[in-house]
């Protein structure tokens, strides 16, 4: 198996001793070297908060996991500068199709609107992702990766996180005024915490084989309801880089997970759906069983969860990776505002408001899907088998057919960070909501314009020379952009998805969210909408 | 809007017998799927979500 990759070793350092017996502390501790604890460390370290991140192997992801990358969590790693190597990497695509028996049902595109820096979506094996996230961490030369360190204990005290920290080589302590803990599905934080999970675990099983083939296929996601190679059951096409193909089958729950993942019992299934004279290696097998939930609260003290240690989905509308890269956009920012004392620590506070809200907008889509893809019982099942017949000549059918609605970000419209609207705005770019893209010019060469905003907060002036480069509020600036004079809006797209008139102004978060507009330059009104974005 | 509980189908016994001719002749399994379909495409037709919830609650009435 696997021989499109080879795994890197990472080094395992012990812990440098203390002769004089006290015990570490550090600003941040991150647990978890997974997508999201990588992304959480790249994006403080970027901020100047020095990093340390705990991982309990020495290795990438083992295994085909996540695969889809959506155009928001794209963005978000462009903004700390690892998203071009993924692209480059990765496979895009935005079309699908949905197929029943030997007919398609329908077809849909993730992005009808051109104008954007980012592909809608990228499949990319998940150890490719960490791989250049581990290098870009290294990098900044701010994030300390602790190999082969595990969490085996942690207390708090209302001042600092105290863990027990285990090593080959014994164990030590480790405190941290801060910890993220990114350790995913089966946390033993959240243990350790004693969150409770609240939604369902769903009775199903799904194979995933990831296999090396010369096909046919075109790039596309492409999902089967009962097809011939797999009757009563659904399959699941993606393409992944180096000619990998992705293919989840629905085993059911009284399927056995470890005769399924033998490969005399993979094999003939790829090779019913394949044909026999298509050749193909088998690069991976796993068997997976999933949940939709989430822990009631995100912060637990001085303790935060993000990605798959909060909350849980169903694969099938790529909701799980996205949703945590999603969450660490929106908490670090505001961790390095608390860190430096220019943000109260109730600011945390909005990361769950925030994220928990989106977490749930989540699992509602992903219930849904796993609902109709597998349907709970006769009944529903008839209603579902219904559907799929009408979908073939009625175009309202088609509507109700749930094969998985693909992660799209989820904007903070009742967060109390954003400043409400004092004047009339059409369009999607309401306070809460995540920016968009647009071609601008600058200084003559063409450029994107999420990637001309600076770090941290920015003001976004249309069509006016602005009178002051900068506004700030205890401590908190904004830099100034204007587009007219700094960029050249060259299609016109940025002040029509921004329904921007001269002098409109735009107050962004450090996340690349809208915070609060305005019809004019009023100094005061931001200074009030910057203090109100950092929870003051 | 809300769901219509008074008489509102023209020569309703015609109707009652059109609708029986539909199922008479299909077995368990196709009237099931006969019954499922015709159920989404009349709630498509009606569209309001009100009026289907009434009528989803009043279906529900006894079972």
């Amino acid at each position: 198996m696997l021989k499109t990759y080879t795994f890197p070793k990472f080094e395992y350092r012990p812990a440098a001793a203390r002769p004089d017996g006290s015990v570490e502390r550090q600003p941040v501790v991150v647990i978890g070297a997974g997508p999201v604890g990588l992304s959480a460390a790249l994006d403080l370290a970027r901020r100047g908060v020095p990093v340390v991140v705990l991982d309990d192997n020495d290795t990438v992801s083992v295994g085909s996991r996540a695969l889809c990358y959506a155009k928001r969590t794209l963005e978000v790693w462009d903004r700390l500068g690892v998203a071009e190597r993924m692209v480059d990497k990765g496979v895009q695509w935005q079309l699908g199709k949905v197929f029943r028996d030997r007919d398609l049902v329908y077809g849909f595109d993730l992005l009808p609107e051109a104008g954007h820096r980012m592909p809608a979506m990228i499949n990319l094996q998940q150890y490719y992702l960490e791989e250049y996230l581990v290098e870009a961490c290294l990098r900044t030369g701010r994030v300390d990766l602790r190999w082969k360190h595990r969490v085996a204990g942690l207390e708090q005290d209302g001042e600092r996180v105290a863990l027990t920290v285990q090593t080959p080589d014994g164990t030590h302590g480790l405190e941290a005024d801060w910890v993220v803990a990114c350790d995913g599905a089966n946390s033993d934080v959240r243990r350790m915490v004693g969150a409770d999970f609240t939604g369902r675990l769903f009775q199903d099983r799904f194979l995933i084989a990831d296999v090396l083939m010369k096909a046919e296929f075109p790039t596309e996601r492409w999902f089967w309801f009962d097809p011939p190679f797999h009757r009563g059951q659904s399959v699941l096409l993606h393409r992944e880089a180096d000619n990998v193909w992705r293919i989840d089958f629905q085993l059911g729950w009284d399927a056995d997970p470890d005769e399924e993942r033998k490969p005399e019992r993979v094999i003939p299934r790829i090779q019913a759906m394949l044909g026999p004279e298509v050749a193909f290696d088998l690069e991976w097998v796993s068997v997976y069983q999933f949940a939709c939930r989430r822990i009631d609260r995100f912060r637990h003290g001085r303790v935060i969860f993000a990605g798959d240690s909060a909350h849980q989905v169903s694969p099938f509308g790529a909701r799980g990776a996205n949703s945590g890269v999603q969450d660490v956009d929106n908490l670090v920012w505001k961790l390095a505002l608390v860190l430096d004392g220019t943000a109260p620590a109730s600011l945390l506070d909005s990361y769950h408001d925030e994220r928990a809200r989106a977490a749930d907008d989540n699992l509602l889509a992903s219930t849904r899907s796993t609902d109709f893809i597998t349907p709970k019982s006769r009944a529903s099942r008839v209603l579902r088998d219904a559907v799929l017949e009408l979908a073939e000549h009625e175009p309202f059918a088609r509507k109700l057919v749930n094969s998985g609605r693909l992660s799209m970000p989820t904007p903070y419209l009742e967060s109390p960070l954003n400043t409400p609207d004092a004047s009339d705005f059409a369009g999607a770019m309401r306070p809460g909501t995540p920016c968009a893209d647009a071609p601008v010019s600058r200084d003559g060469r063409p450029a994107w314009l999420l990637g001309e905003l600076p770090e941290g907060f920015s003001l976004l002036v249309f069509g006016a020379k602005p009178p002051v480069p900068a506004v700030a509020s205890g401590g908190v600036g904004a830099t100034v952009l204007s587009v007219g004079i700094d960029l050249v809006d060259v299609e016109g797209l940025a002040a029509a998805r921004y329904d921007a008139r001269p002098g409109t102004v735009y107050l962004l978060r450090p996340d690349q969210h809208v915070a609060a507009r305005w019809r004019a330059f009023d100094a005061q009104a931001i200074e009030a909408a910057i203090a109100r974005a950092c929870g003051r | 809007m809300t769901l219509k509980h008074d008489p509102n189908i023209p020569d309703p016994d015609g109707f009652y017998e059109e609708l029986i001719a539909c199922v008479r002749d299909l077995d368990d399994d196709r009237a099931e799927r006969f019954q499922a379909k015709l159920l989404l495409v009349l709630a498509n037709h009606v569209g309001d979500r009100e009026v289907l919830r009434e009528a989803m609650q009043t279906a529900r009435r006894g079972l």
